[in-house]
């Protein structure tokens, strides 16, 4: 990404306050929601290409419960960043959980068993590329919570546990957490625990949303951006809300206000 | 076999894609990925060349009519035609029947006329602009070769057996199992059968499986079961170079869950059956008469690439072209009632069907 001109996305994430780059240092939790219309893959992408730029040392930990490595490699080479290369160069690691987490049927000890090997799988690496030298934030990406939910086969108080254990590693390492979910699943009031217990951690909250009017080839669909802010300064709340449209492509994504695309 | 040449050559990239191509039925599509056809010539259209390999496909079916057989008979008889391995899992208790039922590829004897009457059909009816339109698509998927790629089938006559004896098929019937357990190993056996060997697919299979949370079976009642089934299922076919069409009843899966089927399909499409004699329906839509039911694309496979598909339109009609080939067409409008062009709509629509009458008797 060349900085000259943050696109909107870039601009709503940025936090208030001076020295916005050295905030942004600390790690934060991203929830990316979704819904079946609209898909929000691609501020995945987005995250997993700022992370990894070359003038960089960040380090992303891509946990993958919906698509294999091909697939982002293809995606991410045509927005100009070679995920083979940088999984040799120790700055990407892929866990694949496709089939990997494939659980047996008999009883709930397993998933949790699942669950804690790839948290523990998570932590070394977290505590191994931490441990190097060098500033760097390490980012633990999940590509979709609601297969990891079905992976755990549906026990929620796993996946809270889980995601718990994920957030001390952002006080203990500065880890960044952006997780991927789908809004739309979370409907009912038992199932919603997960999806608030997850927003009431984030730092933002990226909501994609198809039209109101319908599909377009012109414009995908609209991105919600709230950012909580900083929670150093007390009393007012600093949390900003940014409402755009965007439109997808293969190597970048134009992000948008209502009405100002030419 | 065409299926031991591709393995052979492994040096050339040209070589191999177009050894690829030489698989009978697989199309190579855009970003690497391979198509396969789903048996119905405008489906594949309307999906940018057919089911993408790799993919998994949902069918919502309705509940009261079996359109979604339709779409599967369709898919596994163009399987069987290809020689492609197929495995079939039903709630029936004899799934090896329904193979009876397949629709047989119309002869290329048939085929060939075929693309004269068409025209015939479009000249006639040439005031309606979508038929000029459909007319030209059809012959330029013809034009571009790719008449093996997909048959037109006829509804009426079943496959021979033949293309259904000596293959490797298997069927598995939902209902003896308490669990998934079963349906999930014969998948895992018959996705490493045919799995990709460094990127080469050798074959393309096509697994079917019908109405999977159906009452008959054992397991409709463990949501999350199945969930993990489609899920596993999902990730197993992504490394093989298969496509797994599941059709289900949406209105037996709870809300939050149906979400969740839908969020797993890479391809989602409904089917649902037109009432009889909704009379408004009949003055909104022309053709009305000929519809057997409405197909909607709710969602394209998105492999290896993050742009979503925008299709020009979402809802087809399911129509029978000369009561054998399954075709489906954008709906259209009728003219408003009251003006003339009302009149002029029902002549038109008129004509046709009795056309085709003649023809067929």
């Amino acid at each position: 990404m060349d900085n000259s001109r943050p696109n909107l996305l870039e601009e709503a994430l940025v936090e208030d306050g001076i020295g916005s780059v050295k905030i942004q240092k600390r790690g934060r939790v991203v929830v990316v929601e979704d819904c079946v219309e609209t898909s929000a893959a691609f501020v995945l992408h987005h995250f997993l290409k700022r992370s990894l730029q070359p003038d960089s040392s960040d380090v992303v930990v891509f946990i993958a419960f919906a698509h294999p490595f091909s697939h982002y490699e293809r995606i991410l080479r045509k927005m100009g960043c070679n995920l083979a290369v940088q999984r040799k160069n120790q700055r990407f690691l892929f866990l694949d959980m496709l089939i990997l987490e494939c659980p047996d049927r008999n009883g709930g000890e397993a998933k949790e068993d699942g669950l804690l090997t790839l948290y523990g799988e998570i932590e070394k690496a977290v505590e191994i590329y931490s441990s190097l030298e060098g500033s760097r934030t390490i980012t633990i990406m999940i590509d979709d919570v609601s297969l990891m939910e079905v992976a755990a086969n549906g026990s929620s108080n796993h996946m809270l546990d889980f995601l718990h254990y994920c957030y001390t590693l952002k006080a203990k390492y500065g880890c960044s957490l952006v997780t991927l979910n789908h809004k739309d699943i979370y409907s009912s009031a038992n199932t919603l625990p997960l999806i608030l217990q997850l927003e009431y951690l984030a730092d933002v909250i990226i909501k994609a949303e198809p039209l109101a009017t319908g599909l377009a080839s012109d414009v995908h669909g609209q991105l919600t951006v709230l950012n909580k802010g900083s929670a150093c300064d007390l009393g007012s709340s600093n949390s900003k809300v940014r409402n755009f449209h965007f439109r997808v492509k293969e190597n970048n994504v134009d992000y948008f206000y209502p009405g100002t695309q030419t | 076999m065409a299926s031991s040449r591709p393995r052979g050559s492994s040096f050339s990239r040209n070589i191999s894609s177009a050894a690829t191509s030489q698989i009978p039925g697989v199309k190579l599509g855009p970003n690497g990925t391979s198509f396969l056809s789903s048996g119905i010539p405008d489906l594949d259209q309307i999906l940018g060349g057919g089911f993408t390999l790799g993919s998994l496909v949902m069918v919502m079916e309705d509940p009261e009519a079996p359109h979604h057989m339709l779409l599967l008979r369709n898919f596994m008889s163009q399987g069987l035609v290809h020689k492609q391995p197929l495995l079939y899992a039903s709630p029936e208790r004899d799934p090896r029947g329904f193979l009876g039922t397949l629709p047989s590829p119309m002869a290329s004897k048939d085929e060939k006329p075929h693309e004269r009457p068409a025209e015939q059909d479009s000249n006639l009816r040439i005031a309606w602009q979508y038929k000029k339109y459909l007319g030209e698509q059809n012959s330029e998927v013809q034009r571009g070769g790719k008449a093996e790629y997909c048959n037109d089938f006829d509804v009426r006559k079943p496959l021979e057996r033949h293309f259904y004896s000596g293959q490797r098929v298997d069927c598995i019937s939902l209902r003896d199992s308490p669990n998934l357990v079963p349906l999930l190993e014969r998948c895992a056996a018959f996705s490493s059968q045919i799995s990709k060997s460094d990127g080469n697919i050798t074959c393309a299979g096509r697994i079917a499986i019908q109405s999977l949370c159906s009452p008959q079976c054992d397991f409709s009642d463990k949501d999350w079961d199945m969930l993990s089934f489609i899920r596993t299922l999902k990730g197993m076919i992504r490394s093989s170079g298969a496509v797994a069409v599941i059709s289900f009843p949406p209105s037996l899966v709870s809300p939050t869950f149906l979400k969740r089927w839908q969020h797993l399909a890479d391809t989602l499409i409904s089917v649902k059956a037109i009432p009889d004699e909704d009379k408004e329906l009949a003055k909104l839509l022309t053709g009305y008469q000929d519809m057997l039911g409405l197909l909607s694309v709710h969602k394209v496979a998105r492999i290896n690439t993050q742009v979503p598909a925008i299709l020009e339109a979402t809802t087809f009609s399911i129509k029978l072209r000369k009561r054998r080939a399954l075709i489906l067409e954008c709906l259209n409008q009728a003219p408003v009632d009251g003006s003339s062009g009302s009149s002029y709509g029902t002549s038109s629509s008129c004509s046709g069907s009795s056309k085709t009458g003649n023809l067929d008797f």
